[in-house]
């Protein structure tokens, strides 16, 4: 998966509803729809699409979207 | 893996009993602001629950549900040889609860009496203990009390823990007859991830202190707990058992041999709604097969699975059922149960105040 992709699928999961303002180095704790339950949303997401165990440590540990999208494809 | 199976032996009746106070989850603001409890609430899928008073423990519960199971039924209970509590809320540290059990229900001075102390995944490790027991030979009817005062356990100012759990009590009876298929458990652990799911204080590790019982901030979200409020890592506990419990499922299913399709129910631990749907979802199970209670009695931590049984399948065990139990929690452990049901009476919810059960 590509990252323009991944940023679009990541929006998705996380429920951002205008994707097209974020980008590979949008810091993603700072968006206004990021809570605690959106780490629950992104490990279900990793889960489906990449098939990858991504531990909470390791989302609290990452900045930006590209760090996340390091994470998977990795 | 090591596969417990029992012939002859089966739950002959159940019952239940909840606190009468139902908390309206979209109205439990008083920590947080009505948007970001929508927020909680819509996602883990938690309506309404059950808050126990000031003088209702898991006994209480399970008294109540007993005593409606023994009445119902109309049960001679010199004949009650063995009673099981399973809590990890028990009244004291000492004596076990069910000690105290066996007198408050008139049972014999005969009657085999402990505690077993098991989260989530409680009810299999009971029912497996009562099964074996049974197949002694000498025993004649079993009691497996169930209940859980988690309202008491867990913070609510803690926003990750404070909109997910429940209190109940569940009471089964089990007996000894030829009607019974076989029954199957797979239990398993994992004490590699002990602190994902923990009450760090209030124990011998680390005895109740004034550090222990201060209520400090946990983490960059603002939420607070002390040490003796349990915590969950719930980012954590989802990875583990989106992979594990289907994992588990399956291995159960080949071992046994039971065909998934004959299986008429499926019971799953009632964690939240995003859970059990994920997990659904990704082992394309039939939801018309899986009750669920998560939405007006919440997560009641080892209740869940049995009260999902007596609240949902009450008019639905007529003849022979086959049901698969799946539950997962605090250790981690983790279970999957194929269990026969014949004919099983399921009584009415009984609700409790004070303590005693509303007449």
């Amino acid at each position: 998966m590509e990252i323009k992709e991944f940023i679009e699928k990541f929006a998705e999961a996380i429920e951002v509803e205008d994707a097209s303002a974020l980008t590979a180095q949008t810091a993603f704790h700072d968006l206004e729809e990021w809570s605690s339950l959106s780490v629950m949303l992104l490990i279900a997401f990793f889960d489906e699409e990449f098939e990858k165990e991504v531990a909470e440590k390791q989302i609290r540990e990452a900045v930006t979207i590209q760090d996340l999208y390091n994470l998977v494809t990795a | 893996m090591a596969l417990l199976t029992y012939n002859g032996v089966g739950i002959t009746a159940m019952a239940g009993a909840v606190p009468r106070r139902v908390i309206n989850n979209y109205e439990y603001t008083e920590f947080f602001p009505a948007d970001q409890v929508k927020e909680v609430v819509d996602k883990v899928g938690v309506f309404e629950r059950r808050f126990a008073d000031e003088k209702t423990c898991s006994s209480d519960l399970c008294y109540a549900a007993a005593e409606k199971l023994i009445a119902d039924n109309d049960i001679d209970r010199s004949e009650i040889d063995l009673l099981i509590f399973l809590s990890q809320t028990p009244d004291y540290r000492m004596p076990a609860t069910s000690i105290i059990l066996q007198d408050r229900l008139g049972l014999p001075s005969s009657c085999i009496a402990f505690d077993i102390q098991m989260g989530c995944a409680g009810f299999c490790y009971a029912l497996s203990v009562a099964y074996s027991m049974m197949q002694n030979g000498n025993l004649r009817k079993a009691l497996v009390l169930d209940g859980e005062t988690r309202s008491k356990v867990y913070s609510p100012r803690d926003r990750r823990s404070a909109f997910i759990f429940g209190d109940a009590g569940v009471a089964a009876l089990v007996e000894k007859d030829d009607k019974f298929g076989q029954s199957w458990f797979s239990i398993n652990s994992d004490g590699s991830r002990h602190d994902l799911i923990m009450i760090k204080g209030g124990g011998y590790r680390n005895p109740s202190s004034v550090e222990t019982l201060t209520e400090k901030v946990v983490d960059e979200y603002g939420n607070m707990r002390s040490d003796e409020q349990g915590y969950m890592r719930g980012g954590d506990v989802f990875n583990f058992v989106i992979r594990e419990i289907p994992r588990n499922i399956k291995q159960t299913l080949e071992a046994s041999g039971v065909d998934k399709d004959s299986i008429d129910y499926i019971v799953f631990h009632q964690a939240n709604n995003f859970i059990n749907s994920y997990i659904a979802k990704k082992m394309k199970l039939d939801t018309a097969k899986i009750p669920h209670t998560i939405e007006k009695y919440g997560n009641t931590s080892s209740v869940s699975v049995p009260l999902t049984i007596v609240s949902e399948l009450k008019d639905k065990l007529a003849g022979n059922k086959q049901l698969l139990l799946s539950a997962f929690g605090v250790g981690m452990s983790w279970v999957t149960g194929i269990v026969s049901f014949t004919d099983c009476h399921i009584s009415d919810i009984v609700e409790v105040e004070n303590g005693q059960p509303i007449e």
